[in-house]
């Protein structure tokens, strides 16, 4: 009776069994994402720490408000939105693979991963254009006394404090020509870049000077913005990237019987489980750049 | 025989259909539901921010609810979809104990970074100066 007792108080320790119940290469996966939380928490911690220290930093309301094919419409949070419900329904695919493959139900395995792959390539192409999109914009700046147009870029940030009217017109007489003209297109879209070279100096001036409310000029912001954005949702889309190759190869390995011929499909949870941090990692990205 | 980890690893993770089902889509709808809701505020602050005098108290506050949200979905995506909840104990804490050192992490950069920015703007007027903020009202 008293050894039966000691035997189970030690059941997972007293040798012949996995004290975790748990497979290697699982319990590792486990610690490998733990490890990875803390590279993602450090990034995400610094951009933090930075930001903590400006007197300014851009209203992600205001940076993020594009949406394909919807032009110039402001929709803020739309895109990521999408993007953020691509993630978790990937993420629900995922699980349903993983369980098929508890049932040793191939056709499931293969079934499910398809559409995990799907949702993770569609996130990354939703990735590459709001990319574009940020580095490609046109946005008139006021930097040093004379107007600007750029993009959101590393070196760079275009969503600074909202500029007065006159301190913007006041700038229009430092401002190069050439950006004149791009700025006269800019304010007026019915103007093209060609009909707009043709005016004359002070003619376009004029023409920006009484347009000027649809320029919504700006200061430059704070460079860091550029750096930890495209860091830290890069770092992020990479993982994605390496997500979705590593479930190419299960669905491979899936439809080729490997797993079925091994007796189990273990692989399957650790690339589960891999694909869930992804998701896990999207929802902080998502809380830091989009939210607050 | 089975190898010896697949027995292991299979038998307690074996929920009938239905249960793991219901699971799933319960968690889901949670997910959406909380994403929804964190959608709702970050356009609320939004709209504060363009209104005449936007309240920092009220954004803040906001804020502090998007937080608490996120960490509910992060929650339920690690022990629900990530099967932790599942675990044994000895082996969620060997995951969970470490991620502690987050709390005095976090605290302690922020901290750092506002502490940088008081003393900035208390010794170098120019800088407060050239990059403080007008009030977002001013410029309707």
């Amino acid at each position: 009776m008293a050894t039966t007792l000691q035997a189970q108080n030690t059941k997972w320790w007293n040798g012949g069994k996995s004290p975790f119940n748990l497979e290697y290469g699982k319990l590792m996966m486990w610690y490998f994402l733990m490890s990875d939380a803390f590279t993602f928490g450090a990034f995400l911690i610094s951009y933090g720490s930075i930001r903590f220290s400006q007197n300014f930093w851009p209203d992600p309301n205001v940076v993020f408000n594009a949406f394909p094919g919807a032009g110039h419409a402001n929709l803020p949070l739309a895109f990521v939105s999408v993007m953020t419900f691509v993630l978790i329904i990937s993420s629900v695919t995922m699980v349903l693979a993983v369980h098929a493959g508890h049932n040793n139900d191939k056709k499931g395995v293969v079934k499910w991963l398809f559409w995990t792959i799907i949702g993770g390539a569609a996130f990354l192409g939703c990735q590459a254009w709001e990319w574009h999109h940020l580095i490609t914009g046109e946005h008139a700046v006021l930097m040093d006394g004379q107007l600007n147009i750029i993009g959101q870029t590393t070196s760079v940030n275009p969503w600074g404090d909202l500029v007065s009217n006159e301190a913007a017109i006041a700038a229009l007489s430092k401002t190069p020509h050439e950006t004149l003209v791009s700025l006269a297109h800019l304010s007026d879209h019915n103007m093209t870049h060609e009909a707009a070279a043709k005016l004359s100096h002070d003619d376009l001036m004029k023409t920006i000077s009484s347009n000027i409310d649809a320029l919504h000029i700006r200061k430059n912001g704070p460079v860091a913005f550029g750096g930890y954005f495209y860091g830290i949702t890069g770092f992020h889309g990479f993982h994605v990237f390496s997500g979705v190759l590593i479930n190419i190869v299960m669905l491979i390995m899936a439809q080729k019987d490997v797993f079925t011929k091994r007796g189990h499909y273990l692989m399957i949870e650790k690339a589960g489980l891999y694909w869930h941090f992804v998701d896990l990692v999207w929802v902080f990205v998502f809380l830091c750049f989009y939210l607050i | 025989m089975q190898h010896p980890a697949f027995e292991e690893v299979t038998e307690h993770h074996h929920v009938d259909d239905a249960t793991f089902k219901k699971r799933v889509r319960n968690t889901t709808i949670l997910l959406s539901v909380i994403t929804i809701i964190e959608l709702l505020i970050g356009l609320a602050i939004y709209n504060i921010h363009k209104g005449e005098n936007p309240s920092e108290l009220l954004v803040l506050m906001f804020k502090g609810m998007v937080c608490i949200l996120t960490l509910a979905k992060a929650y339920y995506i690690v022990s629900v979809f990530m099967h932790l909840g599942d675990e044994i104990r000895n082996m969620i804490m060997t995951i969970v104990v470490p991620l502690l050192l987050f709390v005095w992490f976090i605290g302690a950069f922020i901290w750092d970074g506002a502490s940088y920015k008081n003393l900035r703007n208390t010794y170098d007027k120019h800088h407060l100066e050239s990059t403080m903020p007008a009030k977002h009202g001013a410029h309707k």
